[in-house]
Parts: C-alpha cells; sequence; structure tokens
C-alpha cells in the first residue's frame, strides 16, 4: 500500500529568505553603495545581534506554544547588575556568573508560575516584565552605570576581531548553538512536540512541564547575554537597555517561520529575520525616513511578510 | 505462577464520587491477544489507563509477571514493558513520521554524547516500516497524512521500542479492510515473538477473528471471562448489554416510504485529483449509502457537496433551485450539514459545554435581538439530551468529558436542531459502542421518515445495510454501481461489490 498525503507547500518557511533577498535588492537600487559598503553591513550586524542572540530563546518558546516578554526586562536589570559587579570587583567571570543566574532564575520562576499555576505564558511573563523594569529603574535610580573595565567591554560587544566586530560571532555561536540544540538532540524534539500536541507529548512519556520550565530558562539565560551584549556595546547600562525589544524578536521569530501556535521552530529563520529587520532599519534610516515613518514602513512589511507566508498554508480547499 | 504477564486484581477506581470501576480482575495471559468488550462508559479504558500509569487506582494490586507492581506514571508502565496505542492519536501533527517514532526515545550518537544520530533512527524507522509493510514518506508530517495512515504510525511508534505488553485501543477504527488484515497479521506475529496484547474494539467480528479470549465489561464490572472459541456474536452482545440485548444489523424497515420527489440531483462532479466525474440523484426521504475502500473519493464527494473543496463546474439542484456551493456556510443555509469523520478535531468544541456546542450552529433562532437567550439554549439543549437519548450530567458539562458515543449525539443533535434537508454523514459511528450504533441508526431512521433525506458514508457494512435504502459503490473517484436494499441479501455481497 502507498499512501499519500495531502499536498501542502509550506512556503512560510521560506518566505524570509525571499523577502530578505527582495529587500537587499529594494535598498540596493535604492541606496547604492552607501548601503552595500561592508561598514554599513557590518553595522547592521552589530544592531542586530542583540535581537539574534534573544531570538534564539525566544524561536524555542514559541515552538512550545508559548511567549516570553520578560527578555525586555531581563536586560536592563542584568545589565545594571553586571555592572555594579564589574565595577565593584572587577571581575568578568564574576558578572557573567550573575547575569547568567539572574536570567536563569527568571526563567525557572516564569516556567514555574505557567506550569504549576498554569496560568498563561502571556500574563506570567508581561507582569514579570513590570516588575523587573521597575527593578531596573529602582536599583540605577534611573542613572546610567558607566562599565570601566575594557576587557568586558571588549569582550561584550564594543571588540573586534580581524576588523570584524565581535557581535558577529556572538551572533554565529548562538545561531549554531541553537540550530544544533532545536534540531540534533532530543530535548528539541521534545520541546517541539509539547508545542505540537501538549497532551500526545505527555501520553509519550515526555516531561511536559520540565521541558516548558527549562525552555523559559533557557529564553531567560540568552537574554541575560543580550543584556550583557548591550552593556559592552554602550560601555554602561541603564534601565531603557532592551525598551520594547520583546516585540521585534518576536516579530523576528515569526517572520523567520516559526509559528506561533507552536510546534514549529527555524533557528536560521529567526536569525535572518532579526537581520531583515535591522536591514529596513538601516535603510530606513539612510533613505532618510523619520522616526515615525521607519516605524509605520516596519509594521506595513511585517505583516505583508506573515501574510505571505500565511496565505498558502490557510488555505484549506484544495 | 508466571503464566499471567499481567494480572490486575480488585481494582477499585472513582471519579469525583462515582465508581468506575468496581474489584475488577483482569488477568493477561503471555503471549494472548486478550480482547476487551463493553459499551461507552463501561471502564475498559480506565481500566487500560490504569494498567499504563495514566490514573492510578484507588485500591487493587497489579502484578507484572508475577510480581507486584506500582504503576504511578506512564515511565513507571513503561519500564515494566507495557506500551499501549491510544484511540486519541499520540502523534504530534507538526513533527514528521519519523520524529513521531522516535519521539522520547531518540537514538544518540553514543551513550553520553547528547547529538542526535538521525542516520541511525531513519534507518530504523524504514526498517521497522518495511517490516510491518507500511509504505509511507518518513519524512512527511502527521497533519498531512490520513487518519488511517496515522493509525498505522501509532502502532508503529509503539512497536519501535521492545514492548512485552501491548494494549490497542480501537486500532482498526479508522482503518480499511486491508489494513486491519495488515494490522493483524502484525498482531499475530507479535504473539509469536512472545508479546502479549489487549485488545479493544467494539467490532465483534476482528475480536472472534483475531482474539485468544474475551473479558466482557459492563457498568465497571467483568462480567465474563472466556476463551474465544467458546463464544459468538450473539453471546458477547448478551454479556455487553445485560438484559436489553439487541441482534445483528438488519435493514430496519420504514414506516413511511420514500418519496418520489428528488431532493438533490448532482452531475458532474469531481474535485482535484479525480479524472472521473460524479453524477447521481437523492430523492427525499432516502438514506443513500456510499461505500468502498479508503480513499474511493466517498469523503471527497462529501466535503465537495459542503463547500469544502473547490467545484469544478459541477451542477448541484437541490429542491429545484441550483445551488453554487462555495463554502460550508452557504452550504448549510442551504440546509446541507456535514457530521465529518474526525469528530474530535472537526465535529465538536471538546472544551466547550454540550449546551454551547449545540447552540452553535443554532445562533439565529437563540438570540433575541443581539443579546443570547441563555434560557432558550439551555432548554433547546435539554431538549436534545433527552431527545436523543445522550448521557450526561447536565448542560453545563464540557463535551470532552462524554464517551465517544455522546459525543457523537451532540454533534447530531446540534444540526439536527437546525432543521437541514439533507444531512452528510460521514462514519458517524467510528468509535462508538455498539448500543449508540442502534440508536444513530435509529435517528437516521427517524429523518429519513420526516422526510430528510441523508448521505450516509461508513465501512461498517452492516450499518449501510441497516439504514441505507440505496447504496453507491465507490471505486476510485466513480460509482461502478448501484444496489438497493432488497439487493443486499447479506454483508458478504456488499463487500464483494466493493472489493470487485
Amino acid at each position: 500500500m502507498r499512501f499519500k498525503g495531502k499536498m501542502k507547500k509550506d512556503i512560510t518557511q521560506y518566505m524570509v529568505y525571499i523577502i530578505f533577498l527582495m529587500a537587499t535588492v529594494i535598498f540596493a537600487v535604492w541606496l547604492g553603495g552607501m548601503f552595500f559598503s561592508v561598514t554599513n553591513i557590518l553595522n547592521i550586524c552589530r544592531q542586530t545581534a542583540m535581537i539574534s542572540v534573544m531570538a534564539v530563546g525566544m524561536t524555542f518558546v514559541l515552538a512550545t506554544g508559548g511567549i516570553d516578554l520578560t527578555i525586555s526586562g531581563v536586560v536592563p536589570v542584568v545589565g545594571l547588575i553586571a555592572a555594579m559587579v564589574l565595577n565593584a570587583t572587577d571581575s568578568i567571570l564574576l558578572a557573567l556568573g550573575a547575569a547568567l543566574f539572574l536570567g536563569g532564575v527568571v526563567g525557572v520562576l516564569n516556567g514555574l508560575l505557567i506550569t504549576f499555576f498554569t496560568i498563561p505564558p502571556f500574563l506570567v511573563t508581561l507582569g514579570m516584565q513590570g516588575i523587573l523594569t521597575g527593578i531596573a529603574m529602582w536599583i540605577s535610580n534611573t542613572k546610567s552605570i558607566p562599565i570601566y573595565n575594557e576587557t568586558f567591554n571588549n569582550i561584550f560587544g564594543y571588540g573586534s576581531v580581524f576588523g570584524i566586530p565581535v557581535l558577529l560571532f556572538w551572533t554565529l555561536a548562538f545561531m549554531i548553538f541553537g540550530y544544533f540544540l532545536l534540531n540534533n538532540t532530543a530535548f528539541g524534539r521534545k520541546v517541539l512536540a509539547v508545542g505540537g500536541n501538549y497532551d500526545a507529548a505527555e501520553y509519550s512519556g515526555i516531561k511536559v512541564k520540565q521541558i516548558l520550565i527549562k525552555t523559559y530558562v533557557l529564553s531567560g539565560m540568552l537574554a541575560a547575554t543580550a543584556g550583557l551584549l548591550y552593556c559592552g556595546r554602550s560601555k554602561s547600562a541603564k534601565y531603557t537597555y532592551g525598551e520594547g525589544v520583546e516585540m521585534d524578536v518576536i516579530a523576528a521569530v515569526v517572520l523567520g517561520g516559526t509559528a506561533m501556535s507552536g510546534g514549529t521552530g527555524n533557528i536560521f529563520g529567526a536569525i535572518v529575520g532579526a537581520l531583515l529587520m535591522g536591514m529596513i532599519n538601516n535603510g530606513l534610516i539612510m533613505g532618510g525616513l523619520s522616526v515615525s515613518q521607519q516605524k509605520i514602513v516596519r509594521g506595513i512589511i511585517i505583516i505583508i511578510a506573515v501574510a505571505i507566508g500565511n496565505f498558502n498554508s490557510r488555505k484549506k480547499k484544495v | 505462577m508466571t503464566e499471567y504477564s499481567v494480572l490486575m486484581t480488585n481494582i477499585c477506581k472513582s471519579f469525583g464520587g462515582i465508581s468506575v470501576l468496581k474489584n475488577v480482575d483482569f488477568g493477561l495471559k503471555k503471549g494472548e491477544i486478550h480482547a476487551l468488550v463493553g459499551g461507552n462508559g463501561a471502564g475498559k479504558s480506565t481500566l487500560m489507563k490504569i494498567m499504563t500509569g495514566v490514573y492510578s487506582c484507588d485500591s487493587g494490586e497489579i502484578r507484572i509477571n508475577g510480581e507486584v507492581k506500582t504503576i504511578h506514571n506512564t515511565e513507571d508502565s513503561k519500564n515494566c514493558g507495557i506500551r499501549m496505542i491510544f484511540q486519541e492519536l499520540s502523534l504530534i501533527p507538526t513533527m514528521t513520521v519519523e520524529e513521531n517514532i522516535f519521539l522520547n526515545h531518540e537514538i544518540k550518537k553514543g551513550k553520553k554524547d547528547f547529538r542526535l544520530n538521525k542516520a541511525e533512527m531513519k534507518r530504523r524507522v524504514e526498517e521497522l516500516l518495511k517490516d510491518l509493510e507500511i509504505d509511507v514518506d518518513i519524512h512527511k508530517k502527521i497533519q498531512d497524512l490520513d487518519v488511517g495512515v496515522c493509525q498505522l504510525v501509532e502502532i508503529a511508534k509503539a512497536l519501535s521500542v521492545d514492548a512485552e505488553i501491548l494494549i490497542m485501543d480501537e486500532p482498526t477504527a479508522s482503518l480499511t479492510d486491508e489494513e486491519t488484515k495488515l494490522l493483524f497479521k502484525i498482531m499475530k506475529r507479535l504473539q509469536d515473538k512472545g508479546v502479549s496484547i489487549v485488545y479493544i474494539s467494539h467490532r465483534m467480528k476482528e475480536i472472534l477473528e483475531i482474539s485468544d479470549s474475551v473479558s466482557i465489561l459492563r457498568n465497571g464490572q467483568i462480567v465474563k471471562t472466556e476463551q474465544t472459541s467458546r463464544l459468538d456474536l450473539e453471546t458477547i452482545i448478551r454479556y455487553m448489554m445485560g438484559e436489553n440485548a439487541v441482534n445483528e444489523f438488519v435493514y430496519m424497515q420504514r414506516k413511511v416510504p420514500v418519496s418520489s420527489e428528488t431532493m438533490l440531483s448532482v452531475e458532474n462532479l469531481t474535485w482535484k485529483g479525480n479524472e472521473n466525474k460524479i453524477s447521481f440523484e437523492l430523492k427525499k426521504g432516502e438514506v443513500l449509502g456510499l461505500v468502498g475502500l479508503m480513499g474511493s473519493g466517498r469523503t471527497e464527494t462529501l466535503e465537495t457537496l459542503f463547500g469544502l473543496r473547490k467545484q469544478y463546474g459541477a451542477k448541484i439542484v437541490l429542491d429545484g433551485e441550483e445551488l453554487q456551493v462555495k463554502n460550508p456556510s452557504y452550504a448549510i443555509s442551504k440546509g446541507i450539514t456535514l457530521i465529518p469523520e474526525d469528530r474530535r478535531r472537526l465535529g465538536i468544541i471538546l472544551m466547550h459545554s454540550l449546551m454551547e456546542n449545540i447552540a452553535l450552529p443554532n445562533l439565529k433562532v437563540l438570540t433575541r435581538g443581539i443579546k443570547l437567550n441563555r434560557k432558550k439554549c439551555r432548554e433547546t439543549a435539554e431538549g436534545c439530551i433527552k431527545q436523543f437519548n445522550i448521557v450526561a450530567d447536565g448542560t453545563g458539562i464540557p463535551v470532552k468529558n462524554l464517551s465517544g458515543g455522546n459525543q457523537q449525539k451532540v454533534v447530531i443533535a446540534k444540526w439536527f436542531e437546525t432543521n437541514p434537508k439533507i444531512i452528510l454523514m460521514d462514519e458517524p459511528t467510528a468509535g462508538v459502542d455498539i448500543g449508540a450504533k442502534g440508536e444513530i441508526v435509529k435517528i437516521i431512521r427517524k429523518f429519513s421518515e420526516q422526510n430528510g433525506s441523508v448521505i450516509f458514508v461508513s465501512s461498517e457494512l452492516s450499518e449501510v445495510m441497516a439504514v441505507c435504502d440505496r447504496v453507491l459503490i465507490y471505486k476510485k473517484g466513480k460509482i461502478i454501481d448501484e444496489m438497493r436494499h432488497e439487493d443486499i441479501e447479506s454483508e458478504e455481497v456488499l463487500q464483494n461489490a466493493i472489493q470487485r
């Protein structure tokens, strides 16, 4: 017997690459060499590095069918604490440890509230985000804290190796890490299973709650890393870092072909999604658009991209 | 001493004060196929869920190979070598066949290596499926496959680890005859390897064919355990039903003959991927059966009539009016309704209450201005409970808490409330116990006597015989024959027609 499934072309997954190419061509024609210079391309990568790193974590969270809004709260709190630790002890290792620990704790709290109190992830992480941004303002007294440890600044954002910014290496490293974790480990498969069908995953013997908690811990830790990158890049920490970034991250991940309903995940797509967003920002600024115009154009592009991607998969008629 | 693979003694279980299992003793011998039968709500699923650790029993003892074991979760039961093939599929729709089969026991590149060995898994899955003679593209996602194929994948998944004890809950519900034969072959082979199998099914003929012994549950108690060779169909049904035993389905005589007026005439109906065209007529008050093998175009016919599939120039005339069925909402407005095959996913909203489900297609009648008339909703739902004999604890109960048969009655009820002209039914009795089946057949007959027309698609030929006035035989997207109910003397006649 030969079974044929219903044919369904899943264009969603490739949409981001097509749009990425289209955007590149449009900007290249419009802005020419100014846009296509090495400096500018590296600049785009540098600007999007933090979003890319967080997009890796968000891909996992969305793959479980959840959402993590806390990342924009984790970034400033972690940044400020790391800055304080650095200025007090001058130990990068300690700062890094504190940052990852904090990010992990936020993830554990998110996970526990979601699994054991069965509060929807949206509400849990929305509340947590408020608490964290409040803490950030409180501990810093809304002032920025400068970081004097140049080694830290160089490793986490400011420096470059052979002329290539370290932020690009961070992006690459986390992309490979995320890709491997999602596609080549049992953990990745379990994450996708939980998001694809929670009950069926549980029936298959997967410890679903544990998987969910781990996913939020991962997202929290990656957000903490992004927080350090924000600090290194600007040699300071401030409560406004990461403000509103969660929406950019989610947009990047969804553009990259990960469904918000869970069950699918595309790390590479998420990174390209982040780059696409960065490129659009960059191109629109270079094109001389005002901030308000940029926002409008960006919104339109996101909606069109997701709409085209969904068009074929939504259409049920055969 | 260890003659039994599993020996469950004095198992009791209750939910919210209602006892579902009362002192049940159940023994599964080594290497036997043991059928477990009983009506819906008799406790079959609960008993098996206790064995697999989904529930834990209130009291009682479970021995695996003679040793007392405590099974608190699915992990415990897996460690005892127990695997279950679930009626509700435990596959992840967004993952591929291969990923599903090795879900939660993925092969790694080394003992302490956390990298997946994809090549090895691919090889093993291919080998397994080849061994089971299941031919399916392992890179396809489950959501893109047909239900029957998914069921076979589910079985392959359970067999991908060495199971000593295998529980199958209605494995043939969505299988064609050919697939069922394949499954039985697999079961026999497993049996030869010493695997013990618990086989839950509503299809008595299959039970008599495949099983070595039978246990019959009624109202949470085992009423009979016997070797299959000493049982026959009537005896099993008698034990299952208790007092109200019913006979095999025979053609249910009509009190009102089929009208001579035409309700629906279909000309040149086709769908994407089908080169043939289908034309037929449906009289008022007629029950028309569509039979054929899986993929012969029965479901597609219903879906096209209902506007779920694109029309390719078919002429559809309903009660004298030519229709251009573009979408289901149009079809419903004209009086055509569909009771879909995949009840849990398409038929009802599981988390919503019985009342809400019944109200959904009838909101126009149940609202006053823009306000929902709650009282009328409840009364309608109560009316349905009474009329369709739905066993439910009130109208506010979520339908996911009802048994399969009662869920199906809710689906039927909600569409009957819309006063349709035609009801299209796709496997309305799949996964439904024999008592509810009889009731559904009666409901259909009553509807047809009130001049409603039904197109009935079913793989259960005895039901087709029971209720259909006329039967169309489908093969590869076209109608190859037509039979009146008088022509169908027995299931064999129908079976032969299909296999032709």
